[in-house]
């Protein structure tokens, strides 16, 4: 995996640097026209930010039953990254709001369980740098929890009455006018954002086993 | 050093996203027709360039956090290894 | 075995706790002084007034629901006892099963004073559908405290248990307190809504089932030093 790093860090690198340009002759969304536009890194981001947080529920159970050190650290390297990206998603989320429905923060549904999920994984940084001795496990426990929480944010647009667009907007893509040329946009940009993902991932998990590396160097000093 | 060319780094993105945000918002032809009154009407570009500059910062300031903390570790990792030899000799 | 073992934990608590009665007097106090507070907080409209009654019930709820759960383990945390209660040959998911009751049992009784008061301070109309709004009640009462009792548990040994209590279960049980919220506005609401109402109450019926396997799950690794 190490030996891809630098490939993929360059693979990702020139897929960003060209995505704006890929976004920019994409056609306009028939309604919403360009305020659309920022669906393209919206949505990639959010997907990343959910693969991230189920990652680290997984990472976080795989560590509470098996006790692996490595699962311990891919779990405190996702949950930062489910923050990083859940920030932008909320940011950018604002930004569409304010044009498409009118104001910074409609307080629907699925704004507010996302909110909700960002607090829970901030919470779990905070478990993680102030929590002490032992809070491995804690945090470990929150990650589960948040993991569980990210089905309803999924589907909270369906069961909710909300404005915000529904899951089956990605299906019905394809069907309007120039729709599979944006869809083809949002794939590149998806993939481009996952790419970011394993990199960023790779990064963090590293900062991680050199942490471990220097309290193991410590506690070998002390003896 | 580093310090000071992230600094700058920064500056000169926030610089470049302004200017940016600020130009296509003095043109009117993003303008989409929409039953609101034209006074009324929210331009989208400020918005839609606002997103990614966001995008933008807060990655590279991500990116930066991580890669400071990667060489303060580092650092501190030599240090003790230096040391560990030193008692081994 | 597994519920008889649950069983004796929930009486050992009950019997502790019929001595002093120290928590629940406590927590019902708490909750109590907080309803009052939010009634001279919010504006004397009556409108807006009957609609506040369903968020202040709940963060009233969720509030003293901190106060019981902490309470309730730094009395196992004093004689060490809990550690004696995992040490026993008990399944261990049948102990927090037991604790569980008792926290839940804890909470309704303090409900038990806390929905008349909110009723009568705020004018609410919370008794028209009696059967939804108990449902709503008890089904949230079970979600937050199956959380709370699970991370309670855990930072019995943790040196900054005060602190931690708030971060890691607030953060977890506010879509439990969005959906009891929710659900009790469109009791409030007139005509009653009774079908937002019932779709809130499946939804906090799936969170306990979804809360409830998670801790049973989690509680023997994470207890488990």
């Amino acid at each position: 995996m190490r030996t891809l790093f630098v490939p993929l860090v360059a693979v990702t690198a020139a897929m960003f640097v060209y995505s704006p340009i890929y976004i920019a002759n994409v056609p306009y969304e028939s309604t919403m026209l360009l305020v659309q536009k920022i669906f393209y890194y919206h949505f990639p981001t959010w997907i990343a930010g959910a693969v991230a947080v189920l990652l680290c529920g997984a990472a976080s159970a795989w560590y509470l039953f098996k006790g692996s050190a490595v699962a311990d650290r891919v779990a405190v390297a996702s949950a930062e990254l489910g923050v990083v990206f859940g920030a932008f998603g909320l940011v950018s989320g604002t930004l569409w709001g304010r044009k498409a429905w009118g104001t910074w923060w409609a307080g629907d549904a699925r704004t507010s369980m996302a909110l909700v999920a960002e607090l829970i994984f901030f919470g779990y940084l905070l478990v993680r740098r102030y929590g002490g001795p032992g809070s491995e496990k804690l945090a470990a426990a929150m990650g589960i929890f948040g993991a569980a929480t990210a089905p309803f944010i999924y589907k909270s647009v369906d069961w909710w009455r909300t404005i915000h667009p529904k899951t089956s907007v990605m299906g019905s893509l394809t069907a309007t006018e120039g729709g599979t040329i944006m869809w083809g946009a949002v794939m590149y940009c998806t993939v481009t954002f996952m790419l970011l993902l394993v990199v960023v991932l790779q990064a963090r998990v590293r900062l991680e086993e050199l942490r471990a590396r220097v309290d193991q160097l410590y506690l070998s000093l002390e003896d | 050093m580093l310090r000071r060319l992230a600094t700058t780094f920064t500056a000169l993105l926030f610089a470049t996203a302004s200017a940016l945000a600020q130009s296509p918002a003095g043109q009117d032809g993003f303008v989409p027709a929409s039953s609101l009154p034209p006074g009324q009407e929210i331009p989208a570009a400020p918005l839609l360039i606002g997103s990614y500059a966001t995008f933008l910062l807060l990655m590279m300031f991500y990116l930066w956090t991580i890669w400071r903390r990667i060489g303060r570790v580092e650092k501190e990792l030599h240090e003790l290894q230096r040391r560990q030899g030193a008692a081994g000799r | 075995m597994f519920a008889r073992v649950a069983l004796l934990v929930l009486k050992k608590d009950v019997a502790i706790e019929l001595r002093s009665y120290e928590i629940i007097s406590t927590t019902v106090f708490f909750a109590a002084a907080c309803v009052t507070i939010f009634s001279f907080a919010f504006a004397r409209d009556d409108e807006a007034m009957k609609f506040s009654a369903a968020g202040i019930l709940w963060i009233a709820v969720a509030f003293s629901g901190t106060l019981a759960l902490s309470r309730t383990f730094e009395r196992e945390r004093y004689g060490e006892t809990l550690k004696a209660l995992l040490m026993a040959p008990a399944p261990r998911p049948a102990i927090y099963l037991g604790k569980l009751l008792g926290v839940i049992a804890l909470l309704l009784a303090t409900e038990v004073l806390v929905v008349p008061m909110v009723a009568l301070l705020f004018h609410s109309p919370l008794f028209e559908r009696p059967w939804l709004f108990v449902g709503l009640l008890v089904t949230g009462t079970v979600g937050y405290a199956a959380v709370g009792t699970l991370f309670a548990a855990m930072l019995v040994r943790a040196r900054t248990r005060d602190v931690m209590l708030p971060i890691l279960l607030y953060p977890i049980t506010i879509p439990v307190i969005i959906a009891g919220v929710e659900g009790t506005t469109a009791l409030l609401q007139s005509p009653i809504d009774d079908a937002m109402a019932t779709l809130w109450l499946a939804l906090l019926a799936f969170f306990d089932v979804v809360f409830i396997t998670l801790s049973l799950w989690m509680f023997e690794p994470l207890m488990t030093e």
